[in-house]
Protein backbone atom coordinates (compact mmCIF):
# COMPACT_ATOMS: atom_id res chain seq x y z
CA UNK A 1 0.00 0.00 0.00
CA UNK A 2 2.14 2.81 -1.30
CA UNK A 3 -0.41 5.48 -0.38
CA UNK A 4 -0.37 4.37 3.25
CA UNK A 5 3.42 4.42 3.30
CA UNK A 6 3.63 7.89 1.89
CA UNK A 7 0.90 9.15 4.20
CA UNK A 8 2.66 7.60 7.18
CA UNK A 9 5.77 9.58 6.30
CA UNK A 10 3.73 12.78 5.99
CA UNK A 11 2.21 12.17 9.44
CA UNK A 12 5.60 11.54 11.03
CA UNK A 13 7.12 14.61 9.42
CA UNK A 14 4.21 17.05 9.88
CA UNK A 15 3.43 16.08 13.46
CA UNK A 16 7.08 15.72 14.40
CA UNK A 17 6.56 12.29 15.92
CA UNK A 18 8.83 9.32 16.32
CA UNK A 19 8.74 6.82 13.46
CA UNK A 20 8.07 4.09 16.02
CA UNK A 21 4.58 5.46 16.71
CA UNK A 22 1.81 3.18 15.42
CA UNK A 23 0.72 5.80 12.91
CA UNK A 24 -1.75 3.64 11.01
CA UNK A 25 -3.92 3.26 14.10
CA UNK A 26 -3.53 6.86 15.22
CA UNK A 27 -6.59 8.95 16.01
CA UNK A 28 -6.90 12.70 16.38
CA UNK A 29 -5.87 13.77 19.89
CA UNK A 30 -4.52 10.30 20.78
CA UNK A 31 -1.11 11.90 21.18
CA UNK A 32 -0.31 15.44 22.18
CA UNK A 33 1.43 16.17 18.88
CA UNK A 34 -1.84 15.66 17.01
CA UNK A 35 -3.78 18.50 18.61
CA UNK A 36 -5.47 21.37 16.81
CA UNK A 37 -2.15 23.05 16.02
CA UNK A 38 -0.67 19.81 14.74
CA UNK A 39 -3.82 19.22 12.72
CA UNK A 40 -3.37 22.49 10.85
CA UNK A 41 0.19 21.55 9.89
CA UNK A 42 -0.85 18.00 9.02
CA UNK A 43 -3.66 19.05 6.68
CA UNK A 44 -1.37 21.51 4.90
CA UNK A 45 1.34 18.85 4.51
CA UNK A 46 -1.07 16.22 3.15
CA UNK A 47 -2.49 18.72 0.66
CA UNK A 48 1.00 19.61 -0.52
CA UNK A 49 2.32 16.08 -0.73
CA UNK A 50 -0.70 14.59 -2.48
CA UNK A 51 -1.67 17.67 -4.45
CA UNK A 52 -5.27 17.65 -3.20
CA UNK A 53 -7.61 20.16 -1.59
CA UNK A 54 -9.82 19.20 1.30
CA UNK A 55 -13.15 20.90 1.97
CA UNK A 56 -13.78 22.40 5.40
CA UNK A 57 -15.89 19.42 6.46
CA UNK A 58 -13.09 17.05 5.54
CA UNK A 59 -10.59 18.99 7.62
CA UNK A 60 -12.96 18.80 10.58
CA UNK A 61 -13.79 15.13 9.97
CA UNK A 62 -10.21 13.91 9.50
CA UNK A 63 -10.21 12.15 12.84
CA UNK A 64 -7.78 9.30 12.20
CA UNK A 65 -5.08 8.06 9.89
CA UNK A 66 -7.57 5.62 8.39
CA UNK A 67 -10.09 8.36 7.69
CA UNK A 68 -7.33 10.35 5.98
CA UNK A 69 -6.54 7.34 3.77
CA UNK A 70 -10.20 7.02 2.80
CA UNK A 71 -10.43 10.72 2.01
CA UNK A 72 -7.32 10.62 -0.14
CA UNK A 73 -8.60 7.59 -2.02
CA UNK A 74 -11.92 9.36 -2.48
CA UNK A 75 -10.09 12.30 -4.03
CA UNK A 76 -8.22 9.97 -6.34
CA UNK A 77 -4.87 10.79 -4.80
CA UNK A 78 -1.85 8.79 -5.89
CA UNK A 79 1.15 8.02 -3.80
CA UNK B 1 -33.41 35.91 0.36
CA UNK B 2 -32.46 32.31 -0.08
CA UNK B 3 -28.69 32.45 -0.17
CA UNK B 4 -28.50 29.89 2.60
CA UNK B 5 -31.65 27.88 2.05
CA UNK B 6 -29.55 24.73 2.41
CA UNK B 7 -27.56 25.97 5.37
CA UNK B 8 -28.26 26.66 9.00
CA UNK B 9 -29.97 30.01 8.49
CA UNK B 10 -33.22 28.59 7.22
CA UNK B 11 -35.81 28.52 9.97
CA UNK B 12 -38.40 31.23 10.45
CA UNK B 13 -39.01 32.16 14.07
CA UNK B 14 -42.10 30.03 14.65
CA UNK B 15 -40.52 26.91 13.12
CA UNK B 16 -37.30 27.58 14.99
CA UNK B 17 -39.02 27.81 18.36
CA UNK B 18 -41.06 24.71 17.62
CA UNK B 19 -37.84 22.82 16.91
CA UNK B 20 -35.85 24.29 19.80
CA UNK B 21 -38.40 23.88 22.57
CA UNK B 22 -38.42 20.07 22.82
CA UNK B 23 -34.63 19.97 22.39
CA UNK B 24 -34.07 22.53 25.14
CA UNK B 25 -36.54 20.76 27.42
CA UNK B 26 -34.67 17.50 26.90
CA UNK B 27 -31.34 19.25 27.53
CA UNK B 28 -32.65 20.78 30.73
CA UNK B 29 -33.61 17.30 32.00
CA UNK B 30 -30.31 15.84 30.79
CA UNK B 31 -28.30 18.44 32.67
CA UNK B 32 -30.44 18.08 35.80
CA UNK B 33 -29.78 14.36 35.75
CA UNK B 34 -26.04 14.69 35.19
CA UNK B 35 -25.02 17.97 36.85
CA UNK B 36 -25.95 18.03 40.50
CA UNK B 37 -25.26 21.76 41.17
CA UNK B 38 -27.42 22.66 38.17
CA UNK B 39 -30.21 20.47 39.49
CA UNK B 40 -29.96 22.18 42.86
CA UNK B 41 -30.11 25.64 41.31
CA UNK B 42 -33.22 24.76 39.32
CA UNK B 43 -34.76 23.08 42.33
CA UNK B 44 -34.20 26.16 44.46
CA UNK B 45 -35.89 28.26 41.80
CA UNK B 46 -38.94 26.05 42.03
CA UNK B 47 -38.62 24.09 38.80
CA UNK B 48 -40.01 20.58 39.13
CA UNK B 49 -38.33 17.66 37.40
CA UNK B 50 -39.88 17.02 34.04
CA UNK B 51 -41.16 20.59 33.84
CA UNK B 52 -42.71 21.51 30.52
CA UNK B 53 -42.10 24.91 29.00
CA UNK B 54 -44.55 26.76 26.80
CA UNK B 55 -41.98 28.90 25.03
CA UNK B 56 -38.20 29.17 24.59
CA UNK B 57 -38.36 32.22 26.82
CA UNK B 58 -39.61 30.05 29.71
CA UNK B 59 -36.67 27.66 29.62
CA UNK B 60 -34.59 28.34 32.76
CA UNK B 61 -31.34 30.17 32.12
CA UNK B 62 -28.10 30.59 34.02
CA UNK B 63 -26.10 33.79 34.24
CA UNK B 64 -22.73 33.15 32.53
CA UNK B 65 -20.86 34.13 35.67
CA UNK B 66 -22.14 30.94 37.32
CA UNK B 67 -19.40 29.18 35.34
CA UNK B 68 -16.86 31.23 37.24
CA UNK B 69 -18.12 30.31 40.67
CA UNK B 70 -19.34 26.75 40.25
CA UNK B 71 -18.14 23.54 38.69
CA UNK B 72 -20.90 23.00 36.20
CA UNK B 73 -20.35 19.89 34.16
CA UNK B 74 -22.61 17.15 32.92
CA UNK B 75 -20.00 14.48 32.33
CA UNK B 76 -18.17 12.28 34.86
CA UNK B 77 -14.67 13.41 35.87
CA UNK B 78 -12.98 10.62 33.94
CA UNK B 79 -14.71 11.66 30.73
CA UNK B 80 -13.60 15.27 30.88
CA UNK B 81 -11.45 15.68 27.84
CA UNK B 82 -10.74 19.36 27.86
CA UNK B 83 -11.39 22.29 30.18
CA UNK B 84 -11.65 25.65 28.49
CA UNK B 85 -11.16 28.78 30.48
CA UNK B 86 -11.99 32.36 29.75
CA UNK B 87 -11.33 35.37 31.87
CA UNK B 88 -13.98 37.59 30.36
CA UNK B 89 -13.31 41.29 30.59
CA UNK B 90 -13.52 41.99 34.29
CA UNK B 91 -11.47 40.65 37.14
CA UNK B 92 -9.30 37.60 37.35
CA UNK B 93 -12.06 35.02 37.67
CA UNK B 94 -12.28 32.51 34.87
CA UNK B 95 -15.16 30.51 33.51
CA UNK B 96 -14.53 26.80 33.32
CA UNK B 97 -16.18 24.93 30.50
CA UNK B 98 -15.93 21.15 30.56
CA UNK B 99 -15.91 19.18 27.34
CA UNK B 100 -15.95 15.46 26.80
CA UNK B 101 -14.64 13.96 23.58
CA UNK B 102 -18.03 14.14 21.92
CA UNK B 103 -18.48 17.82 22.76
CA UNK B 104 -14.96 18.68 21.65
CA UNK B 105 -15.71 17.03 18.32
CA UNK B 106 -19.21 18.48 17.86
CA UNK B 107 -18.24 22.04 18.48
CA UNK B 108 -16.17 22.66 15.31
CA UNK B 109 -18.86 20.94 13.25
CA UNK B 110 -21.54 23.36 14.40
CA UNK B 111 -19.20 26.28 13.86
CA UNK B 112 -18.34 24.86 10.45
CA UNK B 113 -21.93 24.51 9.34
CA UNK B 114 -22.66 28.03 10.50
CA UNK B 115 -19.75 29.77 8.82
CA UNK B 116 -20.11 27.80 5.62
CA UNK B 117 -23.28 29.78 5.09
CA UNK B 118 -21.10 32.77 4.30
CA UNK B 119 -17.87 31.08 3.21
CA UNK B 120 -19.02 28.12 1.15
CA UNK B 121 -17.41 24.69 1.37
CA UNK B 122 -14.16 25.54 -0.28
CA UNK B 123 -11.31 26.58 1.96
CA UNK B 124 -9.96 29.87 0.76
CA UNK B 125 -6.47 31.28 1.19
CA UNK B 126 -6.56 32.89 4.59
CA UNK B 127 -5.05 36.04 6.01
CA UNK B 128 -4.96 35.90 9.80
CA UNK B 129 -4.92 39.33 11.38
CA UNK B 130 -2.88 38.06 14.27
CA UNK B 131 0.54 36.74 15.05
CA UNK B 132 1.61 33.12 14.79
CA UNK B 133 2.99 33.63 18.29
CA UNK B 134 -0.57 33.41 19.57
CA UNK B 135 -0.67 29.66 18.95
CA UNK B 136 2.94 28.85 19.71
CA UNK B 137 2.47 27.83 23.30
CA UNK B 138 0.38 24.74 22.78
CA UNK B 139 -0.18 24.09 26.46
CA UNK B 140 -1.96 27.33 27.20
CA UNK B 141 -3.88 29.13 24.55
CA UNK B 142 -5.44 32.42 25.32
CA UNK B 143 -9.01 32.91 24.20
CA UNK B 144 -7.47 34.75 21.25
CA UNK B 145 -5.32 31.76 20.35
CA UNK B 146 -8.27 29.42 20.59
CA UNK B 147 -10.27 31.71 18.33
CA UNK B 148 -7.51 31.83 15.74
CA UNK B 149 -7.13 28.06 15.77
CA UNK B 150 -10.85 27.43 15.58
CA UNK B 151 -11.01 29.55 12.46
CA UNK B 152 -7.93 28.10 10.79
CA UNK B 153 -9.94 25.09 9.55
CA UNK B 154 -11.86 27.37 7.21
CA UNK B 155 -8.83 28.52 5.28
CA UNK B 156 -5.66 27.31 3.69
CA UNK B 157 -2.19 28.67 3.07
CA UNK B 158 -2.50 30.79 6.19
CA UNK B 159 -0.49 33.98 6.33
CA UNK B 160 -0.20 35.99 9.52
CA UNK B 161 -0.52 39.77 9.17
CA UNK B 162 1.41 40.53 12.34
CA UNK B 163 4.95 39.63 13.19
CA UNK B 164 5.88 38.07 16.51
CA UNK B 165 6.15 41.49 18.14
CA UNK B 166 2.51 42.21 17.24
CA UNK B 167 3.59 44.72 14.60
CA UNK B 168 1.94 44.75 11.17
CA UNK B 169 4.01 42.76 8.71
CA UNK B 170 3.31 44.84 5.64
CA UNK B 171 5.47 42.68 3.41
CA UNK B 172 3.63 39.54 4.50
CA UNK B 173 0.27 41.17 3.75
CA UNK B 174 1.48 42.43 0.38
CA UNK B 175 2.93 39.01 -0.43
CA UNK B 176 -0.38 37.34 0.43
CA UNK B 177 -2.33 39.76 -1.77
CA UNK B 178 0.12 39.40 -4.66
CA UNK B 179 -0.41 35.66 -4.56
CA UNK B 180 -4.10 35.39 -3.69
CA UNK B 181 -5.64 38.86 -4.00
CA UNK B 182 -7.13 38.38 -7.44
CA UNK B 183 -9.43 35.57 -6.28
CA UNK B 184 -11.70 35.20 -3.27
CA UNK B 185 -9.78 34.99 -0.02
CA UNK B 186 -10.63 34.88 3.65
CA UNK B 187 -9.60 37.33 6.35
CA UNK B 188 -10.05 36.57 10.01
CA UNK B 189 -9.27 38.60 13.09
CA UNK B 190 -10.53 40.28 16.21
CA UNK B 191 -12.41 43.45 15.44
CA UNK B 192 -10.04 45.99 16.99
CA UNK B 193 -7.00 44.25 15.51
CA UNK B 194 -8.57 44.13 12.07
CA UNK B 195 -9.18 47.86 12.31
CA UNK B 196 -5.86 48.80 13.79
CA UNK B 197 -3.59 46.46 11.90
CA UNK B 198 -5.36 45.74 8.65
CA UNK B 199 -7.59 48.68 7.83
CA UNK B 200 -5.05 51.32 8.72
CA UNK B 201 -2.23 49.49 6.96
CA UNK B 202 -4.36 48.81 3.89
CA UNK B 203 -5.38 52.45 3.64
CA UNK B 204 -1.85 53.70 4.05
CA UNK B 205 -0.45 51.31 1.47
CA UNK B 206 -3.51 51.45 -0.80
CA UNK B 207 -4.05 47.70 -0.66
CA UNK B 208 -6.90 46.18 -2.64
CA UNK B 209 -9.02 43.89 -0.44
CA UNK B 210 -12.01 43.76 -2.77
CA UNK B 211 -11.89 39.97 -3.16
CA UNK B 212 -11.75 39.40 0.57
CA UNK B 213 -14.38 37.96 2.89
CA UNK B 214 -13.79 39.25 6.39
CA UNK B 215 -14.95 37.35 9.46
CA UNK B 216 -14.39 39.28 12.69
CA UNK B 217 -15.49 39.28 16.29
CA UNK B 218 -14.66 40.71 19.67
CA UNK B 219 -16.71 43.83 20.12
CA UNK B 220 -16.30 47.54 19.66
CA UNK B 221 -15.16 48.61 23.10
CA UNK B 222 -11.55 49.12 22.11
CA UNK B 223 -12.60 51.18 19.10
CA UNK B 224 -14.82 53.67 20.91
CA UNK B 225 -11.91 56.10 21.26
CA UNK B 226 -11.57 56.11 17.51
CA UNK B 227 -15.28 56.65 17.01
CA UNK B 228 -15.54 53.45 15.01
CA UNK B 229 -18.76 51.49 15.19
CA UNK B 230 -20.01 48.76 12.90
CA UNK B 231 -21.44 51.14 10.31
CA UNK B 232 -18.24 53.18 10.14
CA UNK B 233 -16.15 50.00 10.01
CA UNK B 234 -18.07 48.74 7.00
CA UNK B 235 -18.14 52.12 5.31
CA UNK B 236 -14.42 52.74 5.70
CA UNK B 237 -13.36 49.27 4.55
CA UNK B 238 -15.58 49.55 1.48
CA UNK B 239 -14.47 53.08 0.61
CA UNK B 240 -10.75 52.69 1.23
CA UNK B 241 -9.96 49.04 0.51
CA UNK B 242 -12.88 47.77 -1.60
CA UNK B 243 -13.74 45.16 1.04
CA UNK B 244 -17.53 44.78 1.25
CA UNK B 245 -18.10 41.16 2.28
CA UNK B 246 -17.84 41.64 6.02
CA UNK B 247 -19.40 39.40 8.65
CA UNK B 248 -19.14 40.23 12.30
CA UNK B 249 -20.07 37.42 14.64
CA UNK B 250 -20.98 37.09 18.30
CA UNK B 251 -20.52 34.09 20.54
CA UNK B 252 -19.66 33.11 24.09
CA UNK B 253 -16.87 30.82 25.26
CA UNK B 254 -19.55 29.41 27.54
CA UNK B 255 -21.52 28.35 24.47
CA UNK B 256 -18.80 27.10 22.23
CA UNK B 257 -19.68 26.17 18.67
CA UNK B 258 -22.60 28.56 18.53
CA UNK B 259 -22.05 31.86 16.77
CA UNK B 260 -24.47 34.54 15.67
CA UNK B 261 -23.45 35.90 12.28
CA UNK B 262 -23.92 39.27 10.65
CA UNK B 263 -25.92 39.02 7.44
CA UNK B 264 -24.71 40.25 4.06
CA UNK B 265 -26.37 43.65 4.34
CA UNK B 266 -24.74 44.36 7.68
CA UNK B 267 -25.76 45.71 11.06
CA UNK B 268 -27.81 42.71 12.15
CA UNK B 269 -26.70 39.41 13.67
CA UNK B 270 -28.68 36.27 12.87
CA UNK B 271 -29.18 33.06 14.83
CA UNK B 272 -28.31 29.68 13.33
CA UNK B 273 -31.24 27.25 13.30
CA UNK B 274 -30.05 25.46 16.44
CA UNK B 275 -29.89 28.69 18.45
CA UNK B 276 -31.85 31.77 19.40
CA UNK B 277 -31.63 34.91 21.48
CA UNK B 278 -34.02 36.31 24.06
CA UNK B 279 -33.59 39.97 25.02
CA UNK B 280 -34.64 40.40 28.65
CA UNK B 281 -35.75 43.36 30.71
CA UNK B 282 -33.09 43.69 33.45
CA UNK B 283 -35.77 44.55 36.01
CA UNK B 284 -38.39 41.90 35.39
CA UNK B 285 -36.44 39.43 33.17
CA UNK B 286 -39.44 39.32 30.84
CA UNK B 287 -38.70 39.28 27.12
CA UNK B 288 -38.42 42.78 25.68
CA UNK B 289 -40.44 43.77 22.64
CA UNK B 290 -38.67 44.31 19.32
CA UNK B 291 -36.66 47.52 19.40
CA UNK B 292 -36.30 47.70 23.19
CA UNK B 293 -32.78 47.02 24.51
CA UNK B 294 -32.14 44.53 27.28
CA UNK B 295 -29.84 41.79 28.49
CA UNK B 296 -28.97 39.17 25.90
CA UNK B 297 -29.79 35.54 26.65
CA UNK B 298 -28.24 33.09 24.20
CA UNK B 299 -29.93 29.76 23.64
CA UNK B 300 -28.39 26.79 21.83
CA UNK B 301 -28.92 23.06 21.58
CA UNK B 302 -25.15 22.44 21.26
CA UNK B 303 -24.00 22.25 24.92
CA UNK B 304 -24.43 18.71 26.27
CA UNK B 305 -21.34 18.32 28.45
CA UNK B 306 -22.15 21.35 30.62
CA UNK B 307 -25.44 23.16 31.28
CA UNK B 308 -24.88 26.02 28.86
CA UNK B 309 -27.93 25.67 26.64
CA UNK B 310 -29.62 28.82 28.01
CA UNK B 311 -27.27 31.52 29.25
CA UNK B 312 -27.84 35.06 30.33
CA UNK B 313 -24.86 37.04 29.04
CA UNK B 314 -23.54 40.26 30.52
CA UNK B 315 -24.13 42.05 27.24
CA UNK B 316 -26.84 44.45 26.22
CA UNK B 317 -28.58 43.93 22.94
CA UNK B 318 -31.66 44.71 20.94
CA UNK B 319 -33.76 42.75 18.47
CA UNK B 320 -34.34 44.84 15.35
CA UNK B 321 -36.89 42.60 13.73
CA UNK B 322 -38.14 39.05 13.25
CA UNK B 323 -38.27 37.24 9.89
CA UNK B 324 -37.72 40.52 8.07
CA UNK B 325 -34.01 40.55 7.20
CA UNK B 326 -31.39 38.78 5.08
CA UNK B 327 -32.14 35.48 6.79
CA UNK B 328 -35.13 34.24 8.81
CA UNK B 329 -35.51 34.47 12.59
CA UNK B 330 -34.60 37.27 14.94
CA UNK B 331 -32.02 39.82 13.88
CA UNK B 332 -30.25 41.72 16.60
CA UNK B 333 -27.30 43.85 17.61
CA UNK B 334 -25.00 43.76 20.60
CA UNK B 335 -24.93 47.21 22.21
CA UNK B 336 -22.12 46.66 24.68
CA UNK B 337 -21.43 45.36 28.15
CA UNK B 338 -23.96 45.51 30.91
CA UNK B 339 -23.05 48.02 33.62
CA UNK B 340 -21.50 46.02 36.45
CA UNK B 341 -24.14 46.65 39.06
CA UNK B 342 -26.82 45.15 36.89
CA UNK B 343 -24.69 42.11 36.18
CA UNK B 344 -24.27 41.62 39.90
CA UNK B 345 -28.03 41.87 40.19
CA UNK B 346 -28.74 38.97 37.89
CA UNK B 347 -26.28 36.81 39.73
CA UNK B 348 -28.03 37.63 43.00
CA UNK B 349 -31.28 36.51 41.49
CA UNK B 350 -29.80 33.08 41.41
CA UNK B 351 -27.72 32.89 44.55
CA UNK B 352 -30.78 34.15 46.41
CA UNK B 353 -32.88 31.66 44.55
CA UNK B 354 -36.60 31.31 44.92
CA UNK B 355 -36.32 29.23 48.06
Amino acid sequence: MALNDKLRDVFVEALGIDASVDVENLKYRDIEEWDSVGHMALVAAIEDEFDVEFATDQVIDMSSFKVAVDMLEGLGAKA
Amino acid sequence: MTATAEGVFGLAQAEREAALLPALTELTEHHRATCEPYDRILGSLGYAHGAEFGTVEEVPWLPVRMFKHHVLKSVPDDEVFKVLTSSGTTGAEVSRIYLDKQAAGDQPRYLGRTLQAVLGEKRLPMLMVDTIGIIKNRRSFSARGAGVLGMANFGRQHVYALDEDDKPDVEAIKGFLAKHGSEPFLIFGFTFMVWQYLYEVAREHELDLSNGILIHSGGWKKLIDRAVDNAEFRRAFAADTGLTRIHNYYGMVEQLGTVFVEGPSGNSLYCPDFADVVIRDPETWAEQPVGVPGVIEVVSTVPRSYPGHALLTEDLGVVHGVDDGDWPGKRFSVLGRLPRAEARGCSDTFSGGAA
